[in-house]
């Protein structure tokens, strides 16, 4: 019995410490994140979900505090996957909205990362569960894996380049849960051209977003009208 | 030949009914552009439910000038073929009614050449009408709801092609259109052939064309591989297959693709060969005709 007081006594500020660690180091990145109070970037963003053809489309993102994000083709129609807002991390990093909790190290690539686990401490908050890989050097979440009550997973995968001391990546890999999709035949009259279908049915599938960034103009204000309309 | 064509075309676009038609595709695109301007959305909200649940989009955008031609232009399916078959259907029973297929029989004009004449009238005035909705479908709609990318939307997949993409594969789906209306244009002929009235060929052609489009619409598993791939009518809609177009496989449109280039050569050469076969058999019938009317 005194052996496992013991034990427990010489562990307990061991995990204290190990969690501090983590609550220091999501410090450290979200102080890097709020150092952007908004920013416009051009990029190309590329769709791939199985049963869409998409053309690669010109895009400008447009962010501003706390949690505003904006994607707009301005010479096309985009399809904006749901849930994108969480492309922002300070969505992921809402401050004091979390617990977090460590959940060891992964290579990510080359790089070794520190996981993190970020649970709600609201009940009622649409996200379950969030889990960082957080490069510990250089202060960069490299991934993100978002669960939400309604519209599974998200996850996000982000490269970063000449913008990464702001923490903003150059590129950002947006996976997501697709539903089925179909339409009645008798409402599209399609011509049966023969051509093998790639959907398989009933299986849920991933769709993939993927937004290169060319430029980013940062903390040069950003109008409130990009956002309402 | 061509002064046949001429007395041809001449009685054609004489007489006022054959007005009626460009009248009634006026009607039928005025219809559907007023109805999507002022309720557009809910169309929109509705083709796109498949998608809503998974994406955001802006329904003015998707809503433009070469969609709401897509739209008109299913139309063919059920409108246009009656409207061809109006004038298609009287040219020889018409006559027959009137008393002057007797008269022009007199005439030093072979009646292989009569029929081909008159097949050829069919064609112009389908290739008239066709332009006619063309002008009124895209080029008003594009005035009205302006551009942008265009989305097909299958039964299974969605296609998105870029604004720039889109003008040649309409010039490519009207010239399509013309040989499929051809088609009906030619079934009509040859009813007319055996009337003497144009009612009958008009009755039974419309007929025809509606029954076999319910066949080949529907799908059971029965019919798709045995009476299908033969009807005229399941070859009628290839005009669609120049909006599906190929993609990489990431899922990345290419332009200027078509997806099936080669099935809808085959739909063409199908429609070609009835064509062949309807005014061949008209000819064949013609000449064995005994002309009493």
């Amino acid at each position: 019995m005194k052996k496992s007081i013991l034990i427990v006594a010489f562990l307990l500020p061991a995990i204290f410490i190990k969690a501090q660690d983590v609550n220091e180091l999501l410090k450290q990145v979200r102080a890097k994140i709020e150092k952007v109070n908004d920013y416009v970037a051009s990029g190309k963003m590329k769709t791939n979900v199985i049963f869409m053809k998409v053309p690669v489309a010109s895009i400008k993102v447009f962010f501003k505090k706390p949690n505003r994000l904006k994607i707009k083709n301005e010479s096309g129609i985009s399809l904006i996957p749901k849930g994108s807002i969480s492309i922002s991390l300070n969505n992921v990093l809402a401050e004091d909205g979390y617990s977090a909790l460590d959940a060891g190290t992964a290579k990510i690539g080359n790089t070794d990362t520190r996981v993190i686990k970020l649970l709600p401490n609201d009940d009622n908050n649409e996200v379950v569960l969030s889990t960082l890989y957080v490069d510990p050097v250089k202060l960069l979440v490299l991934k993100s894996k978002t669960t939400t009550k309604d519209n599974g997973t998200y996850e996000l995968e982000m490269k970063y380049g000449i913008y990464a001391d702001y923490a903003l990546p150059d590129k950002v890999i947006f996976s997501f849960n697709t539903k089925e999709y179909k339409l009645p035949k008798g409402v599209t009259f399609d011509y049966d051209d023969g051509t093998e279908k790639k959907q398989p049915g009933g299986k849920p599938q991933k769709g993939k977003v993927e937004l290169t960034y060319s430029s980013y103009i940062i903390n040069k204000g950003v109008d409130e009208s990009v956002f309402s309309k | 030949m061509w002064k046949l064509l001429q007395i041809e075309l001449f009685k054609i676009y004489k007489r006022p009914r054959t007005y009626i038609a460009f009248g009634a595709v006026m009607a039928i695109v005025a219809v559907v552009q007023v109805a999507l301007r002022y309720d557009g959305k809910s169309y929109i909200d509705f083709m796109m439910s498949g998608l809503s649940d998974t994406f955001e989009f802006q329904n003015d955008k998707v809503l433009n000038g070469y969609l709401v031609c897509f739209i008109i232009l299913n139309t063919l399916l059920i409108h246009v073929p009656l409207l061809v078959t109006l004038i298609a259907a009287d040219e020889v029973a018409g006559e027959a009614n009137m008393g002057t297929l007797r008269l022009l029989m007199t005439k030093p004009v072979s009646r292989t050449q009569l029929i081909l004449v008159k097949f050829a009238a069919s064609v112009i005035y389908v290739i008239l009408l066709l332009m006619w909705m063309a002008v009124l479908a895209l080029l008003i709609s594009i005035l009205i709801f302006g551009t942008n990318d265009m989305v097909v939307l299958r039964n299974d997949s969605f296609h998105q092609m870029q604004a720039n993409d889109v003008v040649w594969r309409y010039v490519m789906a009207f010239g399509y259109a013309t040989v499929a209306m051809s088609t009906v244009a030619a079934l009509s002929l040859l009813l007319s052939v055996f009337a003497d009235n144009a009612v009958g060929p008009i009755v039974a052609t419309i007929s025809i064309v509606i029954v076999l489009t319910i066949l080949s619409e529907m799908n059971i598993p029965l019919y798709d591989k045995t009476v299908k791939p033969y009807l005229f009518t399941s070859h009628m809609v290839a005009w669609k297959g120049f909006f599906y177009v190929k993609s990489t496989e990431e899922g990345e449109t290419i332009k200027g693709s078509i997806e099936n280039l080669p099935a809808i050569g085959r739909s063409f050469l199908i429609l070609v060969i009835y064509i062949c076969l309807f005014v061949g058999s008209a000819v064949v019938c013609f000449k064995k005709k005994d002309i009493l009317s």
